[in-house]
């Protein structure tokens, strides 16, 4: 199948999640992207590890952003090299970076120059926490913008403390908006013909992403975020939305009305709260109700009445269960890339499905300038 | 001038992915308008959150249908129908998120609806993907992060699994809707052909989860162990994680552990030098660093770390955080304003185009408030 972007040229000078993780998207959508690197160490996500897992001598991470993508070496501060490296950005569409405010000036990239060479590119450029104020010079990570933002107060139980999401979601979340600011300046650039600066921060993504119980908050006059003390699953919904423990595993129940929820599951005790408006301020003794009673049955056995009457509620699983289940099996999301050298591993594939085909490839990550002499060929020489 | 310009979206979509998606399209340009079953409007309109409404609908419905309009028609009644028809098919994009199955029925599946247009752009949202055993069960937010091992990332081993207290799987749909949607616009300019674009709440929450999910698949499918206490990855080797302090807490990022104690002021033990045992005894080395960083002010340790440039960040809750400085020079809110002369102000677009930050004043519409307008524009009335 042919992919939207195919034509399209990508030159990703970024590192570690935020920005590689557009460029990922824009390859799984067909996108020609050359990762710029610099020589001997590249992208420093290559030596981030996760649980010490090492892949063919680097990071799983790095193999799972990378994917699908070329890479060119080359020292920005080299004059030669430079120059090289701005016959390959004339020729480009769209040019990322996510470096801290002021290196892409020394770099020689900024937007200024980069206008100048090449007037109609889509220049993108994520940062921490944008170009203003007091923080815009602090290292942009995932787990500091979602301690600064508020984001760890809304998961959990009160009294847990701060809990942070165990994934990189801001790093994501910035780089999917990237990723929309660039197609979005792409569509303009075919009808218009004009390039764009796009920006966004991960700070200013990390807001939006929490629109919701921050216009609450707004909305209320200011007042603390408050969990539930227990089953917690949403600072600012009443019961019964939550996880609770079961005989044998756990439940999860989203919206429902809390008396016919009593009455499927046989627990009397729920019929005291007929008034909707009780299952957001009595939700910790609701909660509590609740979690006794679906402790005395199985996941299976509560799905069965619960589905029956299209109560929303799943079971909880983990990856080896979900894998095992007919429904995941078919999304068939995982697929297996190669590296140029012969390596092969797993990953998953892009979730965006067009005309009913799956957005997939067989490339893997690139090796450290592994194309640099054919794109000099093709593209600098 | 932004972007999406010109483009128009009718939005069948309902809840929280679907229309933060045509929110997203909206703040970029594009027309947005909302069709909706006369009298009670979108589903979502009736969802609130701490039991908030801003007029009859919610505040959550209005934070995610800001800038948008709205046209009431049931699509069970044939006349409303050939409205709607002829309104497709001088639109650029539709999105909708019935269950599968539903819009075969009303008429309006995409075979149908790319024969009136066939430059549309059709964007469908589901649970779990078109076909399969789950296709037709509910595709809501929590469902999907507990049953797509999500909720098995976040809080401490000792806890319960622990979902994100917001709608993590109906944003990151939406985000991804957008794409497909703005990738396949772009593929129209070439070739003008509309396209169908499908994503599932189940995906983009696995989409997610892609770099945990290739370590799991390339390391004998071990599953992930949150850390015994201040757990913020359950991939990532000690210090990262979340600390208390004599007053408050401290987030620690990537910083080298042996730098890390030297700027405490203590001598790392032998047994934790080699760096593999950062990963390996994480929870030994993290109660260690807890007993040292709980002696001092959150402001103490950073006066020493952020000098060091070390990833570390006091936290925040909202009261801190939106009246901090460094917040308010965003100006990442703004206030809207609906038809009936309320303010609500909510937060806008995290996305700049050539330097400028994105506003709208435009709240989210009444159901049918726009009927008659739309009707003369688009030439609805004949029928």
């Amino acid at each position: 199948m042919s992919k939207p972007l195919e034509g399209i040229l990508v030159v990703d000078f970024s590192q570690y999640l935020s920005g590689p993780s557009a460029s990922l998207r824009l390859a799984d959508l067909g996108a020609r992207v050359i990762k710029i690197e610099k020589p001997e160490t590249g992208d420093l996500c290559r030596d981030l590890y996760f649980s010490n897992l090492v892949l063919d001598d680097e990071s799983s991470m790095f193999h799972a952003i990378n994917r699908n993508k070329e890479s060119y070496a080359a020292d920005l501060k080299n004059d030669v090299e430079r120059q090289k490296v701005y016959k390959i950005i004339e020729k480009a569409d769209v040019l990322i970076h996510n470096f801290r405010p002021g290196v892409a000036n020394r770099l020689g990239i900024d937007y200024d120059k980069i206008k100048a060479l090449n007037p109609q590119i889509i220049y993108a450029e994520l940062t921490g926490y944008g170009k203003e104020g007091v923080w815009k010079d602090k290292p942009g990570l995932d787990l500091l913008i979602q301690s600064l933002t508020g984001l760890t107060t809304l998961n959990g139980n009160d009294g847990a403390g701060p809990v942070p999401i165990g994934l990189a979601v801001v790093d994501i979340l910035s780089g999917a908006h990237l990723a929309q600011g660039i197609l979005a300046s792409l569509y303009q650039k075919q009808s218009q013909h004009v390039g764009a600066k796009v920006e966004v921060s991960m700070l200013e993504s990390a807001i939006e992403y929490q629109f919701e119980s921050i216009t609450c908050f707004f909305r209320d006059g200011g007042q603390p975020t408050l969990r539930p003390k227990s089953n917690s699953a949403h600072a600012y919904l009443g019961a019964p939305y939550g996880i609770y423990a079961t005989k044998n595993g756990a439940i999860a129940l989203a919206m429902g009305s809390i008396p016919f929820i009593g009455e499927l599951i046989g627990c009397e005790a729920l019929s005291n709260y007929p008034e909707p408006e009780s299952w957001f301020t009595k939700r910790d003794e609701i909660k509590g109700i609740l979690a006794q009673h679906l402790k005395t049955k199985k996941t299976k056995d509560w799905l069965a009445v619960l589905e029956l009457a299209d109560i929303w509620c799943a079971e909880v699983m983990d990856w080896k269960t979900l894998f095992d289940q007919e429904a995941f099996k078919i999304l068939e999301m995982v697929q297996e890339v190669n590296r140029t050298n012969g390596y092969t591993y797993k990953t998953t594939r892009c979730p965006i499905q067009i005309n009913g085909d799956w957005l997939t490839s067989e490339i893997g990550s690139p090796i450290l300038g592994e194309h640099t002499e054919a794109i000099n060929e093709e593209l600098v020489n | 001038m932004l972007p999406l310009e010109g483009i128009t979206v009718l939005e069948f979509a309902q809840f929280m992915a679907g229309p933060s998606a045509g929110l997203k399209m909206a703040d970029l340009g594009a027309r947005v308008i909302k069709i909706e079953r006369p009298g009670t409007g979108e589903a979502g309109r009736g969802i609130a959150l701490k039991n908030i409404f801003i007029d009859e609908s919610s505040m959550v419905f209005h934070t995610a249908n800001r800038n948008k309009q709205s046209y009431a028609a049931n699509l069970k009644d044939p006349k409303d129908l050939e409205r709607i028809k002829k309104l497709i098919a001088q639109a650029d994009v539709m999105t909708h998120n019935f269950r599968p199955g539903v819009m075969e029925k009303i008429g309006l599946d995409y075979n149908t609806v790319a024969a009136i247009n066939p430059k549309l752009i059709y964007g469908v949202v589901s649970g779990y993907g078109p076909v399969g055993p789950w296709a037709k069960k509910p595709g809501q937010d929590l469902l999907i992060q507990s049953l797509s091992g999500f909720v098995n990332l976040s809080g401490n081993e000792a806890d319960e699994p622990t979902a994100s207290g917001l709608a993590t799987s109906d944003i990151f749909t939406g985000v991804h809707l957008v794409q497909g949607i703005l990738a396949a616009l772009i593929e129209r300019n070439k070739t003008g052909k509309g396209a169908k674009i499908e994503v599932s709440l189940l995906e983009s929450t696995l989409d997610i989860q892609f770099e945990m999910l290739t370590a799991f698949l390339n390391n004998g499918k071990q599953l992930p162990k949150r850390a015994k206490q201040g757990n913020a990855h359950a991939y990532i080797d000690a210090p990262y994680g979340v600390y208390k302090t004599k007053d408050r807490y401290i987030s620690i990022a990537l910083t080298p552990l042996d730098q890390l104690a030297k700027a405490i002021g203590v001598s790392l033990p032998a047994e934790f030098v080699d760096q593999t045992t950062w990963f390996d005894k994480r929870d030994d080395i993290m109660n260690f660093l807890a007993a040292e960083l709980v002696k001092e002010t959150t402001a103490h340790w950073l006066s020493i770390f952020e000098p060091m440039d070390f990833r570390v960040s006091d936290v925040y809750n909202y009261k801190e955080f939106l009246a901090h400085e460094g917040y308010q020079a965003l100006q990442m809110d703004q206030d809207v304003l609906t038809s009936d002369g309320i303010t609500m102000k909510t937060t806008r677009c995290p996305i700049r185009i050539d330097g400028k930050r994105i506003f709208n004043k435009k709240s989210a519409p009444k159901v049918g408030e726009d009927n008659r307008s739309i009707d003369n524009e688009f030439n609805l009335n004949a029928l």
